[in-house]
């Protein structure tokens, strides 16, 4: 018995090398490179051996230790649970203690400029996960090209900003608008497919409005991008080391160095607030008659339907509301880059916000958090090796589907329920 | 003039339709017996073109007659693709059958983002450009001003994938393997009650799908001669859009939608702008969505409580 299972295991253990063989073999194993205008083909058989004895030994030794085991282990579940559980009981004082920390993050002694960046794209990435949480977590839209209200949002904002010269706060409710009506252009005739559909016609519409920025040369300039964004300023007090004649900047009115740091700071607690109103907002909504209907939307369309709740309705605020704050993000982008080109809006980008949220547990508001500082935090650390951490990257949606395909923070709790009663024998 | 130049169009556009018709009857089929779109396949379809490419580069060093090459690459190009599509299949599918509706999307997603990102390491972001394979052909209406061609690698695809296609057809429709497939499209525990390997049915599917795109892959750096690690990423939507078109389940209409989306696609570049030809299949895949969702040859879809 135990000697048929050795043997079985070798046998399993070479059929997947060879199967290794057949994948790397050519794509890895067969390098093309460019030689004089023509491609030849430079062998690498040496990197392929070992990724094929790697796959085979691993293979067996998952097929002796792990399969051949009685009980399945459930560490990842227990882990996931644990962790649930701990938000869920001390949910309020995290969420509480990670806002003080990211209100006083800027003054900390080890807080420098790069660091400084990556918190405020984080903040970007959280509150574009918080906006697309309204769209997938709570209204259970995949909505695969968010990315186009993002570029919306930047588009609208430079557009006014550059030609009108009107300042950021009277344009990012503008931006919000225009991201808004996008949706609703888009989600008025999609809105009543399936899921998956949905899906895909949202991702074409994602590369169609980034086509057509590439290609609209009059109004976008192209591949060039729009530059010479208006940066933002502090109530109307401009960030500039040098003001004009008679002019109050930032620093002369309050009397202080000037230092660049300052506008980053400044674009940092923006950030934060924009990303905290659109997490208030969602929590506020959530209590709502809409935010009811959203959630029991998701979960059984016929009832809902059956009880009087217009899906397409209900569905468009959804998809108009997520709209408007990445049209929110959108501008902010476009402001603190002061350079928008439609390289920043690809289709990768959305597929990142998507991680994000699905990879936090959709329509927990604390797993997007999380699920960004992993997945950010990730991509940073491995900014050196550009491909090698996108297969990092995808490969983890696959893992996280697979062993927790509700996200790392599983929180579908209903938020209204029936109480259990006592079953009477 | 006109005519000529229509019938010049009509005729790329046969055949950059029969390029999506191969690779959307990989969506099709797998949509049809799991119910999910394989968002991969795309890139599977990329795949293939890589390994055709690498398989004419490696015997164009050889000194073996043309029609034994095309026939050995394309072998090679439909058993190494399998490979990866039966073992996306096994990775990234199979754990997820009774997962939530969305669970194997977002894993197809990640599958894809995977091979793209992989290919890009093992081949480079560079684009690469292969030396025409078939060259020559036939000219006609000369006398018009605007001289039609027809290229033997345009017969030449166009001829493979009739041939394809009737192949696969007696396959689906005559053999038990397809009496399988259809019985596991329309009920999957039942046909396990009958004493059929649903996973090996599915495996199967997957394998079928994928060569079939890998041949898809191999027209396409014929065709266009330049290939690189991204264009999974559009063929494969608009592969998909033909299959929806067709009526997705359908893999008659996968072969017509494909045609169709070929046809739009060169006519829309050819008379109309040709920077937004992208659009027109997107454009396409709405209007189709809204007004005609079964597509032209699906069944339509019932919902039940």
């Amino acid at each position: 018995m135990r000697k048929n299972f050795l043997y079985l295991s070798i046998k399993d253990s070479l059929f997947t090398g060879l199967i290794a063989l057949a994948l790397f073999g050519p794509i890895v194993g067969l390098r093309t490179v460019a030689k004089n205008e023509v491609l030849v083909v430079s062998p690498k058989w040496f990197i392929v051996l070992v990724i094929v004895i790697v796959c085979a030994l691993g293979r067996f030794l998952t097929n002796l230790y792990i399969y051949n085991r009685d009980q399945k282990f459930g560490i990842q579940s227990t882990i996931g649970k644990s962790i649930t559980n701990f938000l869920d009981t001390k949910g309020t004082q995290i969420a509480l203690s990670a806002i003080i920390f990211s209100v006083i993050f800027p003054f900390l002694p080890f807080t420098d400029r790069y660091l400084m960046d990556i918190a405020i794209m984080m903040l970007t990435y959280i509150m574009l996960g918080w906006g697309l949480n309204i769209v997938i977590g709570l209204a259970g839209l995949l909505d695969l090209g968010y990315v186009a209200f993002y570029a919306v949002g930047a588009y609208s904002y430079a557009l006014f900003a550059i030609h009108f010269g009107w300042s950021f706060w009277i344009c990012l409710p503008i931006a919000g608008i225009f991201a808004a009506m996008f949706g609703v252009l888009l989600g008025f005739p999609v809105l009543r497919l399936r899921g998956d559909y949905l899906a895909i016609v949202t991702l074409a519409f994602g590369e169609m409005i980034r086509i057509l920025l590439l290609n609209w040369y009059q109004l976008t300039k192209g591949p060039d991008g729009l530059t010479g964004i208006p940066r933002p300023s502090f109530f109307g007090l401009p960030f500039k080391s040098f003001p004009d004649e008679g002019e109050q900047t930032f620093h002369t009115f309050f009397g202080l160095e000037y230092s660049p740091m300052q506008r980053i700071i400044f674009l940092y607690y923006l950030i934060l607030v924009l990303a905290l109103i659109t997490n208030l907002f969602t929590i506020k909504i959530r209590r709502l008659p809409i935010g009811r209907a959203w959630e029991a939307l998701r979960e059984d369309e016929i009832a809902c339907k059956s009880l009087g709740v217009n899906p397409r309705n209900t569905k468009l605020t959804a998809f108009a509301i997520g709209a408007m704050f990445g049209g929110f993000a959108g501008s902010f982008f476009a402001t603190r880059q002061a350079f928008i080109s439609p390289e920043s809006f690809t289709f990768i980008e959305s597929a990142i916000i998507v991680a994000i949220v699905v990879l936090g547990g959709m329509g927990s508001q604390t797993g997007v958090v999380l699920a960004t500082v992993f997945l950010i935090g990730l991509i940073e650390v491995f900014r050196d090796f550009e491909s090698y951490r996108m297969i990092a990257f995808g490969g983890a949606m696959v893992l996280i589907m697979i062993f927790r395909p509700r996200g790392i923070l599983a929180t579908r709790k209903p938020t209204i329920t029936l109480q259990k009663k006592e079953a009477t024998k | 003039m006109d005519i000529a130049y229509f019938l010049q169009q009509l005729i790329n556009g046969v055949t950059l339709g029969s390029v999506y018709g191969l690779i959307a009857i990989g969506y099709t089929m797998v949509y049809g017996i799991i119910g999910m779109i394989n968002f991969a396949h795309g890139d599977i379809f990329m795949v293939g073109a890589f390994i055709a490419l690498i398989s004419f580069i490696l015997f164009a060093l050889t000194s073996i007659a043309l029609p034994i090459v095309l026939l050995l690459t394309l072998l090679i190009a439909m058993v190494f693709t399998a490979c990866y599509g039966w073992t996306v299949e096994k990775l990234a599918y199979k754990p997820l059958r009774k997962s939530f509706r969305l669970a194997p999307l977002i894993s197809a997603l990640g599958m894809s983002i995977v091979l793209q990102n992989y290919v890009q390491a093992a081949q480079g972001a560079r684009i690469k450009t292969l030396q025409p394979v078939i060259q020559g052909g036939f000219t006609f209406m000369e006398d018009t001003g605007f001289t039609v061609s027809l290229s033997y690698l345009q017969i030449f695809i166009i001829l493979v994938t009739i041939i394809l296609m009737a192949v696969f057809t007696l396959l689906i429709t005559r053999t038990a393997l397809g009496r399988a497939q259809r019985a596991c499209e329309q009920d999957r525990t039942m046909t396990a009650l009958m004493g059929i390997n649903v996973d090996r049915t599915i495996s199967i599917t997957f394998i079928i799908g994928s060569s079939l795109a890998s041949v898809a892959g191999m027209m396409f750096v014929m065709y266009y001669g330049v290939i690189d690690f991204y264009i999974g990423f559009l063929a494969g939507i608009k592969a998909f859009t033909a299959a929806v078109l067709g009526g997705i389940g359908s893999i008659p209409g996968a072969m017509l939608g494909g045609l169709l989306i070929g046809l739009i696609e060169v006519f829309w570049s050819g008379y109309i702008s040709i920077e937004y030809k992208d659009i027109a299949a997107f454009t396409v895949l709405v209007v189709v969505l809204i007004f005609y969702p079964t597509g032209f040859l699906g069944k339509p879809d019932i919902e039940k409580v």
